[in-house]
């Protein structure tokens, strides 16, 4: 089953066309240099009112920690059960994550700690979501 | 009246100093409905509205409280678990009843004006709207009586529960992910405290070592005690504590998390009386005063939560708790955290160092004695896990521990002041009680 589409708003919108570009871009914050995603109006650790600009990341990370998810809420999920939920952090500021279904790494089998690079996967005709795979 | 937007009352930042009304506020009453799995939307005598006023005349009657001595009603709309959930979980479109039951209001949801109407209370100068969870609504009760704003305060909470899968159907049924649910559904997060937390706890078993199962001596523990708690849901339908293999055994949800992690939703009331200490000497119950409430709230620096971050917001909380009751962990008698999902209830434990246990310990103490009976009686009410998704146990067995009315489950252990929230390490409170006013 085709995972579940992310609907862009206002604030998401640039996120989304880039990741329709295949490409990852986050906010780095003009007051204090940090990277944050997801995407927020002001940056989360300094409030500074100097404002976040988008940045283009590399788009590699690693695995920090996994869950397999057996018995979701989500009904467009359900019949893909059990699948991997990990936790990816971004290797440019390790304290930006994201969660991956790590396309290609069978359930339970994740590598914990191995690193991952970014992928890209349609959900809907033109739309991509920003995945993660391991590197071999 | 009082909205609670117009009236400040949340203590959530830190360095607030000692609360200037440490022990000037009692908790002089309580009261349970009968807690059953599901209300069957046919007997209104087992409704929502109906559960919730019976938690509120025997609250009243424990604390010698009349309809006319009631000046505030702190009640949260409701928290339903339902088919659907959250706000999507109603009666409607099914045609609706005689009054007071011909709205979603004393069905699958109970507010302060609908308790007015159908209870009769003449006096209420206090009854705000937009009223957040029982781990919140029990600070603003405490302020509202500390300053003045009423005198005598219902605090209500009502958990329903109806037919249907937790939280299946609504926004969970939608193919497509908006607002905030663009970062986590897409990946398969449907949002919530299991998600929230179970990273967070992965991170814990590898940083300090340990196995998932470890968890089976806390889980089993809390039904115990929930077996000494008579009006809760597993004394009421005897639920045996499960074995270390039912534990292993059962079915895993967010793999390592099992059912037997998850709370039991319930539909339930319950309702408090908070007054001021004064008052409380003329009441016809023991009071126990409140040294201190807080509030939190931290904002996800990113997607997700992790072990750092957990266990930042857990020191913070348990500062300020601490600093506003001018008490420290060696002061705690009476220790009951929230354990809605067993994987959380650690990070409480280690942040407030109740009994000395340091971070990464809480596994290797819960696998000593934590009994009531024994030397470490954490959790002695048996919470959620063993009471059903009430949110109130931990309450309830405080204010009893306090007075030595709580039974079987009465500590053996000084019980002079006691910690009870329903708090996640992002947001919800915290309340200091005690036997004495200070
Ligand atoms: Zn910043």
């Amino acid at each position: 089953m085709p995972k579940i589409i992310p609907v862009p708003d206002e604030l998401s919108q640039p996120f989304w066309d880039a990741v329709n570009e295949r490409r990852l871009i986050v906010q780095n914050c003009i007051g204090c240099d940090r990277l944050q995603y997801p995407p927020g109006v002001d940056c989360r650790v300094c409030e500074s009112a100097t404002g976040v600009e988008w940045k283009e990341v590399e788009g590699k990370g690693h695995i920090a920690a996994y869950i397999v998810i057996e018995d979701g809420r989500l009904n467009r999920r359900m019949p893909d059960q059990p699948y991997n939920l990990a936790l990816v952090t971004l290797d440019e500021d390790p304290t930006v994550n994201f969660y991956s279904n790590l396309p290609g790494t069978p359930p339970y089998e994740v590598p914990v700690g191995a690193a991952v690079e970014v992928t890209f996967e349609e959900v809907a005709p033109g739309q991509l979501i920003h995945e993660w795979k391991v590197v071999e | 009246m009082t909205s609670s937007n117009d009236f400040q009352w949340r203590r959530d930042r830190d360095g607030l100093g000692v609360w200037e009304h440490r022990g000037n506020v009692a908790v002089v009453g309580y009261g349970h409905s009968p807690v059953d799995r599901r209300w069957d939307g046919v007997d209104l005598d087992s409704s929502l509205g109906a559960y919730t006023i019976m938690a509120c005349e025997k609250a009243m009657e424990q604390a010698g409280v009349t309809i006319d001595q009631v000046d505030g009603i702190v009640c949260c709309d409701s928290h339903i678990a339902g088919g659907s959930g959250g706000t999507a979980s109603q009666w409607a479109p099914r045609p609706y009843f005689d009054p007071p039951y011909d709205s979603e209001y004393g069905l699958t949801l109970i507010n302060a004006q609908w308790l007015i109407n159908t209870m009769g209370f003449k006096n209420v100068k206090f009854a705000p709207t937009g009223v957040p969870t029982i781990g919140e609504m029990v600070g603003m009760a405490s302020q509202a009586v500390g300053d003045g704003v009423c005198s005598t305060c219902l605090v209500i909470y009502p958990t329903g529960n109806m037919e249907g899968r937790y939280r299946r159907g609504g926004e969970n049924a939608d193919d497509y992910a908006r607002g905030a649910r663009q970062w986590t559904v897409p990946w398969g997060n449907h949002g919530g405290n299991d998600f929230i937390n179970i990273f967070p706890h992965r991170q814990y078993l590898m940083k300090y070592g340990g196995e998932h199962e470890d968890l089976v001596h806390f889980v089993r523990n809390q039904h115990k005690n929930g077996m000494l708690t008579p009006w809760g849901y597993n004394a009421t339908h005897n639920i045996q504590p499960i074995s270390v293999e039912d534990y292993i055994g059962s079915r895993p949800i967010l793999n390592p998390l099992r059912i037997w992690d998850c709370d039991r939703p319930v539909n339930a009331s319950a309702a408090y009386v908070f007054t001021t200490a004064e008052r409380a000497q003329d009441m016809k119950s023991q009071p126990v005063y409140v040294l201190n409430h807080s509030q939190h709230n931290f904002a996800f620096r990113t997607t997700q939560p992790d072990l750092d971050e957990v266990e930042m917001w857990t020191d913070r909380q348990a500062a300020r708790m601490y600093e506003g009751a001018g008490l420290g962990p060696a002061d705690v008698d009476i220790f009951n955290p929230y354990d809605g999902y067993s994987i959380m209830t650690q990070f409480f434990l280690e942040g407030f160092q109740w009994h000395g246990v340091k971070r990464g310990e809480a596994l290797s103490f819960y696998a000593g004695d934590i009994t009531v009976k024994g030397p470490h009686p954490f959790s002695s009410s048996g919470g959620n896990l063993g009471n059903g998704r009430t949110r109130t146990a931990m309450y309830t067995d405080s204010i009893e521990q306090l007075r030595g009315t709580a039974g079987d489950r009465q500590v053996t252990v000084r019980a002079e002041t006691a910690l009870c929230a329903f708090s996640t390490p992002s947001s919800g409170g915290w309340l200091m009680l005690g036997k004495y006013p200070s």
